[in-house]
């Protein structure tokens, strides 16, 4: 996966254009600056296998939990479509990239959700993902970081979707009831039923600059309140504001902090 | 059109709510109000009474019964200062290990700017987690509607009952409607409800509620003297649970939840 795929708008011949500022910088910049706006500091979306590149040591990550694949078991109107397509567009089986790896030199679980799969909804694939690789690093004594991003429970799964919030949630805390460390990295958009699950289950909760993170959408919530809501409304600077996030970090710093914290809890 | 008709019969105004249950179905309620935090979400009714001689914690989502009492109680539907009211609640009665036994009817958690700021999808989270860990038995009855993941914030339960013409979904039909087909008329509105498969049959079907309760408004006393026996029968059987039996039971309930393809794992 290239770049390209990275941005939202792509303008002339390798110029990208943030969708923060609208800033246009050059893929080059992007590569070099961690995919971070050099003007704004919005930390670009990234697909699962660069953002494990970017994190994990290398030549780290082990996958594991691989081989489930979602069904179209309601036979909701153009689910399969939206699901070979996010397929072939992704490479990836569904929205949760699993395994193994080293941060830091430090031995940890890692998930990593991808925003380029159907929004990185939530249906019966990334829930028995995530809720295996709790159960492996619980049984393995290992600490959880996870990278957040989701538009919430996946809808053309209906009510088993939901009940995946409640099976991964029952799995983060029997991994949290053995005294090891999960956490969490918000990064853009991490909303719906991933927020009112395992994103906010974290012992320490991280978030990328600018990030989008909350419960329910912000058209929904306008037409609630009738009320212009603030610029910032649902960023990760708000919710560091209000309480809700332990720090914001720069991609660039992300890494050293991921492992000072996971030395931090070495036992 | 079988859902939309259920959809609207769960909504209708008339119907008995929350507070109309703990009326019938318990003695001597006493109501405790407030999540020592912020305030005291009226959305949410809780306290302690007696079912057939045993105290319980009772939690009930309270729409209101008329205008004023409906702006009172915000349409049933809670902000973060309900759900914390009510993990606060349910901590308690894990202290003093007498069930709870919760009450569920929302459209969904608050989505306006104030339940935003205040950390609605947190506080749906930290609720889902701690009932997934509770040392006491919990049971939940969706009498109304099962909106989303602010139902699911009172039903991460050791068993769930919910009433014939009762709905749960993962998002309002409205809702999906409204993101599949860019327009909530009733058509889509009822497309939308048949696609997500809401009624209580398919709750039952899908495992995600364990009996269906017949509804007998005519005779509310009588129809609340068999909820009465099935509750009893259900805190008997899981009071005589060891608490890891409890825990192993509620875990096992939910880990269960997911439809997918497995091909041959790598690992």
């Amino acid at each position: 996966m290239g770049l390209l795929d990275m941005v939202q708008k792509v303008t002339g011949s390798a110029k990208v254009t943030c969708k923060k500022c609208e800033f246009e910088s050059t893929e080059y910049d992007l590569v070099k600056n961690y995919y971070i706006c050099p003007n704004c500091g919005f930390a670009y979306r990234l697909g699962a296998r660069d953002r494990i590149q970017l994190m994990c040591d290398k030549r780290s990550f082990t996958e594991l939990c691989t081989g489930l694949t979602s069904k179209n078991f309601l036979e909701f109107p153009s689910y399969q479509d939206k699901l070979d397509k996010a397929r072939s567009t992704t490479k990836e089986e569904d929205a949760v990239v699993c395994g193994t790896a080293k941060i830091g030199g430090k031995h940890c679980a890692v998930f990593v959700m991808d925003s380029k799969f159907m929004m990185a909804s939530m249906g019966s694939v990334v829930g028995e993902k995530i809720t295996r690789l709790f159960e492996l690093a619980t049984a393995s004594k290992l600490p959880v970081v996870g990278f957040t991003a989701s538009g919430g429970a996946r809808m053309q799964e209906g009510i088993i979707s939901l009940m995946q919030m409640a099976k991964v949630s029952g799995a983060v805390k029997n991994h949290s009831n053995e005294g090891l460390l999960y956490l969490t990295v918000l990064t853009d958009p991490t909303t719906g039923g991933v927020t009112a699950s395992f994103a906010m289950q974290g012992d320490i909760i991280l978030a990328e600059p600018k990030a989008l993170v909350g419960f329910a959408g912000r058209r929904v919530v306008e037409q609630t309140t009738k009320s212009q809501l603030p610029d910032n409304f649902q960023s990760a600077e708000f919710l560091l504001e209000h309480g809700f996030v332990d720090a914001i970090v720069p991609r660039p710093q992300l890494k050293d902090t991921i492992a000072q914290i996971l030395t931090m809890h070495e036992k | 059109m079988v859902s939309y008709e259920k959809l609207k019969t769960a909504r209708k105004n008339g119907r008995p709510t929350g507070g109309a249950y703990i009326d019938e179905i318990f003695e001597l309620p006493i109501e405790l109000h407030g999540d020592r935090r912020f305030g005291d979400d009226l959305a949410i009714y809780g306290g302690l009474a007696y079912i057939d001689k045993r105290p319980v914690t009772f939690l009930a989502m309270e729409k209101g019964t008329d205008l004023p009492s409906r702006l009172a109680r915000n349409f049933g539907c809670p902000k973060p200062e309900g759900y914390r009211k009510a993990l606060r609640l349910m901590k308690q009665a894990e202290k003093f290990h007498r069930p709870v036994i919760c009450f569920v009817d929302t459209l969904g958690a608050y989505p306006g700017a104030d339940a935003e700021e205040r950390g609605q999808g947190q506080a749906i989270a930290e609720s889902i987690m701690e009932m997934m860990g509770l040392r006491t038995p919990v049971i939940s009855v969706v009498i109304g509607e099962g909106g989303s993941g602010g139902a699911l914030a009172l039903a991460s339960a050791n068993k769930v009952f919910i009433l014939e013409n009762a709905v749960y979904s993962v998002i309002s039909p409205e809702g999906c409607a409204s993101i599949l087909w860019k327009e909530s008329s009733p058509e889509n509105v009822a497309k939308a409800a048949d696609c997500l498969h809401i009624t209580a049959d398919d709750m039952k079907h899908f495992g995600v509620a364990e009996e269906i309760i017949p509804e007998d408004f005519d005779n509310f006393p009588k129809m609340c003297k068999s909820m009465r026996q099935l509750l009893v029968a259900s805190i008997d059987e899981l009071m005589n649970l060891s608490e890891e039996q409890l825990l192993s039971q509620r875990y096992e309930r939910f880990r269960k939840f997911g439809i997918f393809d497995e091909k041959n794992s790598r690992k």
